[in-house]
C-alpha cells in the first residue's frame, strides 16, 4: 500500500505545483468559473487516459486511441444526434471491435503497437467517411450535461474525480479488475490458474473501447461539433497521462487516480503555457518536453526508492 | 461438484495414477513407460538427477502435459474434460520453482486468481481470511500481511505465499500438492515449518509429491520414494527400504575419476593473476577456478559482473578479454533464428574478419574445424541451431567462446542437460585449453565438475564463504563451507 | 575440401526456397495491383510505373531505416520519422534559400539534422530507460515544434537544379528511385555480408545473449537509431525538393508507411530477421494500392481504411505464434 502511495506522490505533487503556478500567473483562475475553464477539456482527456490505462495494464500500448476518440466524436455528432438508435449501435459495435482486436492480438501473438497503428488509420478513415468536413451537432442532453452547473465545485473538477473513483472500484477493488491486472502481472500464472487469457485481453481492450467511446461523447458535448482529426493528439496525451500518473509500461502496475491526475496535469500544462504567452508553435513541443521531464524525474524517484 | 464435500482420506481410489505413460518432445523421450500412483495420505519423495524427467512426471500428474502414450487417470476424472481440468477437479495443486504469482497484486488478490470460482460477494474478506488461515497453518508466526503487494515481498516470503496458497482451502480441498524444490529459497527454520506441515497434511489424508535434492528433507517427510533416471522410474519403494547411499546408487551416480584430475592439477604450471574482482574472486593464467555453493547464492551474478566489467558496450574489439559460455541456453546463448554456422561464429566475427565484412571463407573454415574438434553431430552446418539436441547446442556455445583468443573464459553452469559423454569430452578440452594458458571461471551446480578445478570459491548469500585450493577441494569441504555458513547466518 | 563444402549447401532445393521467400509476396501483390490499376487507367501504364517508382522511393528510404530498427527486436520502433523528415527538410530548404551554390551545405545540414535527431532519440532511450516508442514519440514532438517555429508558414522553394534532380530521371528511371535503390543495396550488403548486420540480427533475437556473446550492443543500437533518423532526413530532403518545398504535414503519412513497408516486405516484427528486397516490393504495393483505389474513384476515407486493414491483416497472417514477445 505504501508503495502505491509513493507512486501517487509524484503526480499529486506536479499537479499542485502547476496549479500554484497558474494561480500565481492568473489569480482570477482561482474561482468557480476559472477552474471550470481550466479543467473543462480535462474530462475527455481523462477518459481517454483511462482507456489507454486499460491497454497499458495488460502490457500493450494503444497508438490508435486518438483516432478512435475522433471516430466516436464523429459518430456522436452525426448518428447519435440524428438517429440515436443507429448511433448507439455503431458505438456498441466499436466497443466490440476493440474487444475483438484484443482477442486477435492475444490469439496470434501480435505486436499491439503495429496493430493499433494500423487501426488508427481504419478509425481515421471511418471518421472521414462519416464527417468529411468539420460539423455535426451535439445531442442536447450531452451538451446540457457538460455545462451543468453544480453547486460550489465546478463540474469540470467533480467529473474527473467521479471517473477516477468508479474506475478505481472497477479495477482496483473488484475481482474483475484484479484478474485483468493479473494478466499484466504474470500471464503464464493466469493461464495456469485456468483463466482464458484471450477473454481477459479482449476484456481489457473492450473496457478501453468503452472509455474511448465515453471520451468521444464528452468531447462532442463540450465542443458541440466534431471533425475527423479532433482528438488525434489524445494518443500521446493519454500515454503521457498514464505514465505521469505512476503507471508503468510493463507489469500491470497502473493507478486510476494517478492516471486521471496525470490527465488533469497535462490539460493544465496547456493552459499554463498559454498563460506564459508561449507561442503556440511550442505547444506541441512543450508536451513532449513535459513527458520527457516527468520520465526523468520518475527515474530519479525510482533510484532513490531503490537505494533507500 | 461432488468432490468439494468429500474427505480425501476416506477414499481408496488413488488421487492420480499413471499407466505406462510416455512423454516425448520430438525425438526426446522425457518420460518412458512411467507407471505409478499416489494414494491419499502418502508423501512421495521424487528424486533423480537433473534431466531425469522429474518435472515432466510432475507436469503429467498436474495435467499441464498430456502423455503421448499410455494413460493418466485422475480421481473423479470426466472423460469429456481435459487433463488439466480433471487434475484441478481432483484437487491437484503444484508449486514450481519459477514463481507463479502476480507481483503487481496483493497477497490476497493472488489467492483470488487461483480460486477462480470464488463467490463474488465480499470476496476480499473471504480471500483475506483464506490466505491468512493458510499462512498461519503452514508457517505459524509468519509476518506476511495479506494486503502487502507481492512485488514488495522478499523471495522467501513470496515462496511462502505460493506454498500457502497451494495448501489453502479453495474451490476444492487440496488432495495432492506437488512441491518442486520448495525449500530452495527458505531458511532452515521456515523449511522445518513446511516439513512439519507436510507431515500434518498427509496424516490428515492429503498427499504430497515432494521433489528435492536435499536427502535429509526427503527422509524426513517421505513415506515412499520414487527414483527416476533417464526418463524412467527405476525404483519405487517405501522410504524405509532406502538409505542415502542406496538412493545415490540408484540415481546412477558416477564416481568421478579423481586421480586423473589430481595429476593434471599438479602438473600444470600456473601463471600470474589475470583477473581479480572486487569481491575477491580471482584467477591466474592457466587456472581453472570453480564457483561452488548452493544454487542461486550469487555465483551467476558474480560471473556476469566480471563479464560485463571486461567487455565493451560501446566499441568493437579484435582482442576480447573475456568470453562467456551460457548455461541457460535460451536466455543467454542461442540465437534461435540462426543456423549452427552463424551461432558458432558470432563471438569471433571480429577476430577472423579483417574489415567490416564477414570473411566467409574464414568463417566456414573456423566452424568446420570446431565441428570436428568438439564433435557437433550434424550433417549440415546450415541447419537451424534448434534442430540440434540440447547437448549439441551446448557444444556450439562452447565452441563459440573457445574459438576466441580471449585469455579468460567465464562459464555459467554450462553442463545443464548435457549427457555424460559430452561432459567427459568437454572436461578434457578445458584441461587442454588451460594447459595452453587460458583461465577459466566455472560456476557449476554439480560436484563432479567442481572437483575438476584447481581452485574453488564457495559462495553463500552473494559472498565468498571459502576459498579451497588443490587437495582441499573435496565434496565434504564444499558442502561444509556452504552449510556451515548457512547456520551461522541465522 | 569439396566434400565439406558440399555439406554447407542449403538442404532444400532452390525453387521451393524462392517460393518461401516472404518478399516475393510483396512483389506479387504489387504486380497485381499494377495490373488492376492499368486496366482502369488504360493507356498510361508506363507513366504509372514511373510515378510508382518515384513515390515508392520515399517510402523505401524511410522503410530501410525503420527496418533496421525493427530488426532489433520487440519494442524497437522509431516513431520520430515523420518529424525528423519535416525538420530536416524545413531547415535545409530554409538554409539554401533557393540558392544553387548552397545545395551541398544544405544537404549536409539535412543529414546533420538527421544525425542530431537520432542521437537525441537514443540518448532518451538509454538514459531514461523507457521503451523506444515513447522516447521517439516524445522527441518527435520537440522536432515538430522546432519545424513549426522555423517554418513560420513560409514555403521556400528548393534551388532549381535540386528540384530538377528530384523530379528528373536517368535512363528512364527516376533519380530518387536510384537513390532509394542504392540505399537498398547498401542495406542489403550491410545486413547480409557485414559484421554489423550479424550483430543487429543477434540483438533482435536475444539482446542479453548478444551482449554475452561479445556484441557491443550500445554502439550497434546507437548506430541503428541514428541511421533511421538520417534515412528519414534524406527522404525529407528529397521529398521537399521533389514537391517544391517543405510543409509541416509532409511527413505524416510516413509514420505508418515506414512500418507498413517493413511488415508487408516480410521482415519479422518479432525482430532478428530483416528483408531488404521486400521493402521495395511493399513500397510499390503501398503506392499502387492507393492509386488503384483512386482510379476506381474511392475517396480518402476508404483509402485510409484499406491501408490500415492491409497492415493489420498482413501482421496477423505473418505472425508466428509463440515467437513474438
Amino acid at each position: 500500500m505504501t508503495a502505491e502511495r509513493m507512486r501517487l506522490l509524484l503526480p499529486v505533487l506536479s499537479l499542485a505545483v502547476l496549479l500554484g503556478a497558474v494561480f500565481y500567473l492568473q489569480p482570477r483562475a482561482m474561482s468557480y468559473f476559472g477552474l471550470n475553464l481550466l479543467f473543462n477539456l480535462a474530462i475527455p482527456v481523462a477518459l481517454a487516459t483511462i482507456a489507454q490505462m486499460m491497454i497499458i495494464m495488460v502490457n500493450d500500448i494503444d497508438l490508435s486511441i486518438g483516432a478512435f476518440v475522433s471516430f466516436c466524436a464523429c459518430v456522436t455528432a452525426t448518428f447519435v444526434h440524428d438517429t440515436p438508435l443507429i448511433g448507439y449501435s455503431i458505438l456498441l459495435l466499436a466497443i466490440l471491435g476493440y474487444a475483438a482486436l484484443g482477442a486477435l492480438i492475444q490469439l496470434r501473438g501480435l505486436p499491439a503497437i503495429v496493430v493499433t497503428l494500423g487501426m488508427s488509420f481504419v478509425w481515421g478513415g471511418l471518421a472521414v467517411l462519416i464527417l468529411p468536413s468539420p460539423g455535426g451537432a451535439s445531442p442536447e442532453w450531452l451538451k446540457a450535461l457538460m455545462v451543468f452547473k453544480t453547486p460550489l465545485v465546478p463540474i469540470a473538477v467533480i467529473v474527473p474525480l467521479i471517473i477516477a473513483f468508479v474506475v478505481h472500484v472497477l479495477i482496483k477493488r473488484s475481482w474483475v479488475g484484479v484478474v485483468l491486472q493479473g494478466l499484466g502481472g504474470n500471464e503464464r500464472a493466469m493461464e495456469r490458474a485456468g483463466w482464458s487469457v484471450v477473454q481477459l485481453r479482449a476484456g481489457a481492450y473492450g473496457l478501453a473501447g468503452l472509455f474511448g467511446v465515453l471520451a468521444g461523447m464528452c468531447l462532442v458535448g463540450l465542443t458541440t461539433a466534431a471533425d475527423a482529426n479532433i482528438a488525434l493528439r489524445y494518443t500521446l496525451l493519454s500515454i503521457a497521462g498514464v505514465i505521469l500518473g505512476g503507471g508503468e509500461f510493463v507489469g500491470g502496475r497502473i493507478s486510476p487516480f494517478g492516471a486521471v491526475i496525470g490527465a488533469l496535469t497535462l490539460t493544465l500544462a496547456a493552459s499554463f503555457l498559454s498563460f506564459l504567452r508561449l507561442s503556440p508553435d511550442w505547444q506541441i513541443g512543450a508536451q513532449g518536453a513535459i513527458l520527457i521531464l516527468v520520465l526523468a524525474v520518475r527515474l530519479l524517484f525510482v533510484r532513490k526508492g531503490v537505494t533507500a | 461438484m461432488p468432490d468439494t464435500q468429500t474427505i480425501p482420506g476416506a477414499l481408496d481410489a488413488p488421487v492420480v495414477s499413471l499407466d505406462a505413460a510416455d512423454m516425448s518432445f520430438g525425438l526426446v523421450h522425457a518420460l518412458r513407460q512411467a507407471t505409478m500412483a499416489v494414494a491419499a495420505g502418502e508423501c512421495v519423495g521424487l528424486v533423480g538427477h537433473n534431466g531425469a524427467g522429474k518435472s515432466t512426471l510432475a507436469n503429467v500428474i498436474n495435467g499441464r502435459l498430456s502423455p503421448t502414450g499410455g494413460g493418466v487417470t485422475h480421481r473423479y476424472a470426466n472423460i469429456a474434460m481435459t487433463n488439466s481440468e480433471n487434475a484441478r477437479n481432483a484437487g491437484i495443486r503444484s508449486v514450481f520453482q519459477e514463481l507463479s504469482l502476480c507481483p503487481n497484486l496483493t497477497v490476497l488478490e493472488n489467492l483470488r486468481i487461483t480460486y477462480w470460482n470464488m463467490s463474488r460477494r465480499n470476496w476480499r474478506r473471504t480471500a483475506k481470511q483464506k490466505v491468512t488461515d493458510a499462512l498461519d497453518l503452514v508457517f505459524p508466526g509468519h509476518d506476511i500481511r495479506p494486503h502487502a503487494t507481492v512485488g514488495a515481498l522478499t523471495i522467501a516470503q513470496r515462496q511462502m505465499v505460493e506454498i500457502a496458497i497451494a495448501f489453502a482451502d479453495r474451490d476444492s480441498e487440496p488432495s495432492l500438492v506437488i512441491l518442486d524444490e520448495p525449500t530452495s529459497s527458505l531458511d532452515a527454520a521456515i523449511a522445518q515449518q513446511l516439513l512439519a506441515h507436510i507431515n500434518r497434511f498427509c496424516a490428515a489424508g492429503g498427499a504430497v509429491l515432494f521433489i528435492s535434492h536435499m536427502m535429509g528433507e526427503i527422509f524426513e517427510v517421505a513415506t515412499r520414494i520414487i527414483i527416476m533416471k533417464d526418463g524412467q522410474i527405476v525404483d519405487d519403494q517405501p522410504a524405509r527400504a532406502f538409505t542415502r547411499s542406496s538412493i545415490v546408487d540408484a540415481m546412477g551416480h558416477v564416481a568421478p575419476d579423481h586421480d586423473e584430475a589430481v595429476v593434471d592439477r599438479a602438473n600444470r604450471p600456473l601463471g600470474n593473476e589475470v583477473i581479480r574482482a572486487e569481491n575477491g574472486l580471482s584467477a591466474r593464467k592457466g587456472e581453472i577456478v570453480g564457483l561452488a555453493g548452493l544454487a542461486g547464492h550469487g555465483q551467476a551474478e558474480a560471473l556476469a559482473q566480471i563479464y560485463f566489467d571486461h567487455s565493451p558496450l560501446w566499441k568493437t574489439t579484435k582482442t576480447p578479454e573475456v568470453v562467456f559460455v551460457a548455461g541457460d541456453r535460451s536466455r543467454d546463448g542461442v540465437m534461435p533464428l540462426w543456423s549452427i554456422l552463424r551461432n558458432l561464429s558470432l563471438t569471433t566475427l571480429n577476430e577472423f574478419s579483417r574489415r567490416a565484412m564477414v570473411d566467409h571463407g574464414a568463417e566456414v573454415g573456423l566452424v568446420q574445424s570446431w565441428k570436428e574438434r568438439i564433435g557437433i553431430r550434424t550433417d549440415n552446418l546450415r541447419n537451424p541451431i534448434l534442430s540440434l539436441s540440447g547437448g549439441n547446442q551446448q557444444k556450439v556455445l562452447f565452441a563459440r567462446a573457445l574459438a576466441s583468443a580471449a585469455p579468460i573464459v567465464v562459464m555459467d553452469d554450462p553442463m545443464r542437460g548435457v549427457d555424460v559423454g559430452t561432459k567427459k569430452e568437454v572436461y578434457q578440452m578445458l584441461q587442454d585449453e588451460a594447459a595452453r594458458g587460458r583461465s577459466f571461471l566455472w560456476y557449476s551446480t554439480e560436484t563432479d565438475e567442481i572437483l575438476e578445478c584447481d581452485r574453488v570459491f564457495v559462495f553463500r548469500t552473494g559472498r565468498i564463504a571459502a576459498e579451497l585450493i588443490g587437495e582441499e577441494i573435496t565434496e565434504e569441504n564444499i558442502l561444509r563451507a556452504s552449510f556451515e555458513m548457512q547456520e551461522a547466518a541465522e | 575440401m569439396t566434400d565439406k563444402m558440399l555439406s554447407l549447401e542449403p538442404s532444400a532445393n532452390r525453387l521451393s526456397d524462392l517460393i518461401r521467400k516472404p518478399w516475393l509476396w510483396a512483389y506479387i501483390a504489387a504486380a497485381l495491383t499494377f495490373a488492376a490499376t492499368s486496366l482502369v487507367a488504360g493507356s498510361a501504364a508506363g507513366s504509372l510505373l514511373y510515378a510508382a517508382l518515384t513515390f515508392a522511393s520515399f517510402s523505401a528510404i524511410v522503410g530501410i531505416g525503420q527496418m533496421l530498427v525493427i530488426t532489433m527486436g520487440p519494442g524497437n520502433v522509431d516513431l520520430s520519422i515523420p518529424a525528423s523528415m519535416t525538420l530536416a527538410a524545413t531547415l535545409a530548404l530554409k538554409f539554401m534559400d533557393t540558392q544553387t551554390e548552397l545545395i551541398l551545405p544544405g544537404f549536409l545540414i539535412a543529414i546533420g539534422v538527421g544525425m542530431g535527431c537520432g542521437i537525441l532519440n537514443f540518448a532518451l532511450i538509454l538514459m531514461l530507460r523507457i521503451p523506444p516508442i515513447i522516447a521517439t514519440l516524445a522527441a518527435s514532438f520537440l522536432y515538430q515544434s522546432l519545424a513549426i517555429w522555423s517554418n513560420r508558414g513560409l514555403r521556400i522553394k528548393p534551388p532549381e537544379p535540386l528540384a530538377e534532380f528530384a523530379t528528373g530521371g536517368t535512363l528512364g528511371v527516376p533519380n530518387v528511385a536510384l537513390v532509394g535503390i542504392a540505399l537498398a543495396v547498401f542495406a542489403y550488403v550491410l545486413l547480409e555480408k557485414a559484421i554489423a548486420g550479424r550483430w543487429i540480427s543477434a540483438i533482435g533475437q536475444n539482446l542479453r545473449a548478444a551482449r554475452l556473446s561479445g556484441v557491443p550492443v550500445n554502439i550497434v543500437r546507437f548506430a541503428v537509431y541514428v541511421n533511421s533518423a538520417v534515412c528519414a532526413a534524406l527522404a525529407g530532403f528529397l521529398l521537399a525538393s521533389f514537391s517544391g518545398g517543405a510543409n509541416l504535414n509532409m511527413g505524416t503519412e510516413y509514420m505508418l508507411m515506414s512500418i507498413a513497408v517493413v511488415v508487408i516486405g516480410g521482415s519479422s516484427i518479432g525482430g532478428g530477421n530483416s528483408n531488404v528486397p521486400g521493402i521495395w516490393g511493399a513500397a510499390l504495393f503501398m503506392f499502387l494500392i492507393v492509386s488503384m483505389l483512386n482510379s476506381y474513384g474511392l475517396g480518402a476515407g476508404i483509402r485510409l481504411i484499406l491501408t490500415g486493414l492491409v497492415i493489420v491483416c498482413v501482421v496477423a497472417l505473418a505472425s508466428r505464434k509463440g515467437y513474438n514477445t
